[in-house]
């Protein structure tokens, strides 16, 4: 279970966190805290289209090579999670 | 401070496009979203010319564009997914010629979020359900209905989310009247989250869903996944078919669709078309065959037209949008849209076909290998022709603000725009196109031009009158213009007024008297008094005022037997009348009752017709100069009235001044005036016809026209020769066009594109541009252009040159194809082709180009004045080798120097300076160059076999982009760092910075308003102003050896000093 749910002993809290994927907490990791920051950044991308023909531009590759690419990398924009301790 | 922008030009990318019966007649129309605008275009099944019908600013970002109809109607509404947390249903209502919003139902927070729906948007084919999806996890399902009165209904939303999923793309399947259902290409990240081994990671399998909504239970319920490819990234509907039938195509492609008798049209990311059939035996689906269908610019949307059209709205080319805000407001330009046309839908090719039999279990035996490579061979269109283009600038990638073009006064926009081998730089010029129909020379200079009508209700023009200081000439319009006599009208005298009046009837007006030409060419004359002239008249299809040279005024009006009765008092005025006017006779009336006198003694009084109080004074305005024209017109502008036309006086002034003033019809009051400039010379206006609705022709230095447009009043001046004078043309060959003369050339013209602000001339380049600079002296514009993933010529010759040798046959025809419609053979990253350019832009043409090698790109230009040689100008262009864009890398930059040759029109090689990163901005400073090569800011000076360093500051803290100064003050933009002030203190050598910003900025372009003040743009689309305090400012110069910066604690992890933003502007598409 990730740390997020386990915080939220509260079932109010809990509801919230379950409704507002990428919202944090107070025993947020950096891994958990970055992928949420790249996830929402690349998903912020993909919404507007002046940013994804800027990146196109950029790289000389299709507006939609762009867009599909950056939603692939949603998948796992901050590489694996870092192993736990116990 | 407040920044006030005007938008130039609106926004011509199209993003995405839809199709559909949206005025519910019989013709299909198309709605494409322009970022931040919806039109509606219509394509004209005959010509095949795009018109557009409405434009329609929405004031938000439309991410999904969806058309839907539902079951029986005949109408298509769109729906909207956008940045505002908001579904909204549009439904086009042709006769206010509007979007009207049907519905708006709010289900989250705005902005383009992860989770907030609008990313994605299905309609159910039966118009039944809709589903809106966000980027992830968040899918919405509305149920769409009539109510009793027919009106459209939407239910409360239904949500069908999965938590840690992505969304790639989502389509209504075509179920028939089924429970309406839904399918989505989805990836879980649940586990490889979870997973620090990754192993999770690479076996996530991207899900196609299905979601179906029970109209019974009110309810989605998830029906069923299987895996599929992973990288599938778009969905296609089958039509017709049966749940499981949902198209899926792999590969590292991105596909576009349209459905029309059961085939697709998929687009490849290399712009390459591919017909996708589906075998079938009735549900059972035996095989799915692809074969190449031809080759169109890469599209945002395809449509296919029920009349056999193909509508590509392309990603880039020619639409403009631009992409590095410049100084003036020019914010919203996008790519071409092409219209093809189908000619045949290539059943009966020898194109190589592919079918999923040929694979084993249809290709899906192993969902995660790459299908086998399938090959076939690009060639000119033969499926499709090209029927129309709308131009586009999308994008504009740098531009200038400069007067370079003889005879011109106001200054023109050069922008280099498009990207790839479709890239253009062009020159905008404020004003209408005008094409020229005809020329003649005239044997006299002519003062004025009418044509006339003989009968009321003829369809052209017949006679065309010229008049000259002592006579008039009379032509009649044929097959060809000839001149004719015995027409009734004076030809010794010089002409004040023609006019068609009556059913019938001409009527000339000359300074001694009013000829009355009738049907069977008996005349009827009206001298005027012993020893007064006629000096100005002004005439409509009833009624006729002459003012005479003792300055009184004479009415004449028809009667019902067709004679021209006058008025039995003279209305004597007191000062000389310079100008009359009235309107036409409104439709249904007996005459117009207001006339506009012009005065010498500067005013314009407002005289009524009416037969109660015929010729009494009603109003007066007074003037800054006095009158040379005045033109009263009838005119729609919905700014003003929404549903009738607004009387409008328009008053020239010999100081080429124009006032407009509103005409109230009721009480004959001026209102609401405003003025404008319009050239050095007294104004004359003429009333015209612009495609059958009225316009004014105001002619001073340069013409304008004043007409209406879509409903909207525009005020623009024609790009063409001075007029002297001017007149409605209507002829077979011309029906809409204007005549003029302009000194002793008689110019028969017309004006193709209404409703254009700016002119574009474009002049071809071969890649991407990237900057450009002009020359100080010669007004050469010096373009740096680089592509990457493309490989440059002399590479690619190179290369086939191996394969060659290496035994490989080698399909000239494919080489030969034309790169700016199929694009460039992809190269992997890092490989780029460049060039830097020379443009004349006053001759509109390529002077010369220097390719550059060895894999070498452009990335910064300027023009430097080096004190070391004497003041002479050098271009220095900063490249670098084998780049890398993430991470930034390069084996090395290079400062190449170049001296200009031949008057600048060529470029002698001199050398070229080595540097550790890629200098992404380089500039003139104090006879030498500073340049910003990566993180570090460098001055270097010339020396004999290279540039040579002289100082250097690292402080900057991820790429110095942009570079402005004055003084020896120096701005740095910084790709992530806003823009920071940095000053070169000579006597001790020192390049200090001095001030930044606190707010971290992704700088795309700068420049200084004052000493203190830079403007600058980032790459999200904002523009902002920051200054710097005046007190620092004077205390950094007051310090001769900068000891003082140098010793200043920093504040915020940066400069000792904060520049403060003072102004900041979202410009909706960057």
């Amino acid at each position: 279970m990730s740390s997020e749910l386990r915080y939220t002993a509260n079932t109010q809290l809990e509801h919230l966190h379950a409704r507002y994927t990428g919202t944090g907490h107070a025993d947020l990791t950096k891994y958990e805290w970055l992928t949420h920051q790249h996830r929402d950044t690349l998903a912020s991308i993909v919404g507007h289209p002046t940013l994804t023909s800027y990146l196109a531009i950029a790289d000389g590759e299709a507006i939609g090579r762009v867009k599909f690419e950056m939603t692939e990398r949603m998948l796992q924009p901050c590489g694996p999670p870092p192993a736990k301790d116990d | 401070m407040h920044l006030y922008n005007l938008t130039l030009q609106p926004p011509t990318a199209i993003t995405q496009a839809i199709v559909g019966n949206f005025s519910g007649a019989r013709q299909q129309e198309i709605i494409v979203s322009r970022g931040t605008r919806l039109e509606l275009l219509r394509p004209d099944v005959q010509t095949g010319k795009v018109s557009t019908v409405i434009a329609s600013d929405v004031f938000g970002s439309i991410r999904s564009l969806a058309a839907f109809r539902l079951t029986g109607g005949t109408k298509d509404y769109a729906i909207v997914g956008s940045d505002s947390g908001r579904i909204v249903i549009l439904d086009y209502d042709p006769k206010t010629s509007s979007f009207v919003k049907v519905h708006q139902e709010t289900f989250g927070k705005s902005g383009a979020r992860r989770i907030v729906p609008g990313q994605y948007l299905a309609a159910d084919p039966k118009g039944r359900a809709v589903m809106i999806s966000g980027m992830e996890k968040a899918k919405l399902v509305y149920i769409l209905n009539r109510d009793t009165a027919a009106n459209l209904t939407i239910s409360s939303p239904l949500e069908a989310h999965k938590n840690n999923a992505i969304i790639h793309h989502t389509v209504g399947l075509d179920v028939g009247f089924e429970n309406p259902m839904f399918a989505a290409l989805e990836v879980d990240y649940s586990e490889s989250d979870q997973d620090p081994t990754g192993e999770a990671f690479n076996a996530a399998e991207k899900m196609l869903t299905y979601y179906e909504l029970d109209l019974g239970l009110n309810h989605v319920v998830r029906k069923w996944s299987e895996p599929t490819d992973p990288r599938a990234n778009l969905l296609v509907q089958v039509p017709g078919g049966q749940l499981a039938s949902s198209d899926r195509y792999d590969g590292p492609s991105v596909m576009h669709k349209m459905k029309g008798a059961f085939f697709f049209l998929l687009q490849s990311e290399e712009g390459d078309l591919y017909k996708v059939t589906i075998e079938h035996e009735e549900q059972e689906v035996k095989a799915v065959k692809i074969k190449y269908f031809d080759t169109v610019p890469v599209a945002s949307s395809l449509c296919i037209l029920k009349s056999g059209f193909l509508f590509v709205a392309s990603e880039f080319g020619n639409q403009l949008r631009p992409i590095f805000c410049c100084r003036t407001m020019l914010f919203t330009l996008s790519p071409y849209s092409y219209l093809y046309q189908f000619q045949k839908l290539g059943d009966d090719d020898n194109e190589p076909e592919f079918s999923s039999t040929d694979y084993p279990s249809y290709g899906m035996a192993d969902p995660t290998m790459p299908l086998p490579r399938a090959y076939f061979r690009p060639r000119p269109l033969d499926n499709l022709t090209l029927v129309d283009e709308q131009e586009s600038m999308d994008p504009v990638i740098d531009s200038k603000v400069m007067n370079l073009l003889p005879n011109s006064d106001t200054p023109q926009i050069f922008a280099a725009c498009g990207r790839g081998a479709r890239s253009t730089f062009r020159t905008l010029r404020h004003g209408l196109d005008v094409e020229e129909v005809v020329s003649s020379e005239l044997p006299g200079i002519p003062n004025a031009v009418w044509t006339t009508k003989i009968r009321a209700d003829d369809e052209f023009d017949s006679y065309i009158i010229l008049s000259f200081v002592n006579g008039t000439l009379v032509l009649s319009i044929g097959e060809t213009i000839e001149e004719i006599q015995d027409t009734g009208f004076l030809s010794s005298a010089p002409t004040l007024a023609v006019q068609q009046i009556g059913p019938d009837a001409l009527l000339q007006v000359h300074p001694s008297g009013i000829r009355h030409v009738l049907a069977d060419r008996r005349v009827n004359e009206w001298a005027a008094p012993e020893g007064k002239t006629i000096v100005c008249a002004t005439t409509n299809k009833r009624q006729v005022v002459v003012a005479l040279s003792s300055a009184e005024l004479v009415y004449f009006e028809l009667d019902l037997d067709g004679q021209l009765n006058e008025y039995q008092d003279r209305k004597a005025m007191g000062s000389t009348v310079l100008a009359l006017s009235i309107a036409e006779v409104p439709e249904g009336r007996q005459r117009t009752p207001f006339l506009a006198v012009g005065c010498e003694d500067q005013t314009v009084r407002i005289v009524s017709l009416d037969p109660d109080t015929t010729l009494e004074t009603i109003s007066l305005q007074a003037l800054t100069a006095p009158p040379s024209a005045i033109c009263i017109a009838d005119m729609l502008d919905a700014g003003l009235n929404k549903t009738q036309q607004t009387t409008f006086v328009n008053i020239g002034l010999q100081n080429g001044v124009l006032l407009r003033t509103v005409l109230d019809p009721v009480t004959g009051q001026l209102t609401d005036t405003r003025t404008r400039f319009l050239g050095t010379r007294p104004i004359r206006l003429v009333r015209v016809m612009i495609q059958r609705n009225p316009g004014i022709l105001a002619l001073s230095s340069r013409s304008w026209l004043n007409y209406t447009y879509q409903n909207l009043m525009h005020f623009t001046p024609l790009i063409f020769e001075n007029l002297d004078y001017a007149w409605s043309f209507s002829a077979e060959l011309c029906p809409e066009g204007l005549i003029g003369i302009s000194g002793s050339t008689l110019r028969i013209f017309q004006i193709p594109r209404l409703g254009t602000k700016l002119k574009q001339d474009a002049i071809p380049l071969s890649y991407t541009p990237r900057k450009f600079v002009s020359h100080p002296q010669n007004g050469y514009f010096y373009i740096i252009e680089a592509d990457h993933r493309v490989m440059g010529e002399t590479a690619a010759k190179q290369q086939i040159e191996q394969l060659r040798q290496g035994g490989k046959k080698i399909d000239e025809d494919v080489l030969d194809l034309p790169p700016e419609q199929f694009g460039r053979p992809k190269a992997p990253a890092g490989t780029w082709a460049s060039c830097i350019r020379v443009i004349d832009p006053v001759a509109s043409k390529t002077i010369s180009v220097i390719e550059l090698d060895n894999n070498e790109a452009a990335f910064s230009v300027a023009v430097v004045s080096f004190a070391a040689k004497n003041g002479e100008l050098h271009l220095v262009v900063g490249t670098a080798q084998d780049t890398f864009l993430a991470p930034r890398s390069c084996t090395s930059g290079f400062l190449r120097t170049y001296r200009f040759i031949d008057d600048g029109r060529n470029l002698e090689f001199l050398h070229k300076t080595e540097t550790n990163d890629v200098p992404l901005a380089v500039l003139g400073f104090q006879g030498r160059l500073v340049a910003g090569v990566g993180k570090s800011l460098r001055l270097y000076d010339m020396g004999k076999k290279k540039l040579l360093r002289k100082v250097e500051n690292k402080s900057f803290s991820s790429a110095i982009v942009t570079l402005n100064t004055q003084g020896s003050r120096i701005l740095v933009g910084d790709m992530q760092d806003s823009v920071s002030f940095a000053v070169y203190k000579a006597p001790e050598n020192r390049l200090l910075v001095f001030a930044d910003d606190s707010q971290p900025r992704w700088t795309t372009a700068t420049t200084m308003i004052d000493y203190n003040t830079v403007a600058a743009s980032d790459r999200f689309g904002n523009v902002f102003v920051n200054r710097l305090d005046a007190k620092i400012s004077d205390q950094v110069d007051d310090d001769p050896t900068g000891a003082g910066i140098l010793h200043e604690k920093g504040v915020l992890a940066g400069a000792p000093h904060k520049t403060a933003m003072i102004a900041h502007f979202h410009v909706e598409t960057s």
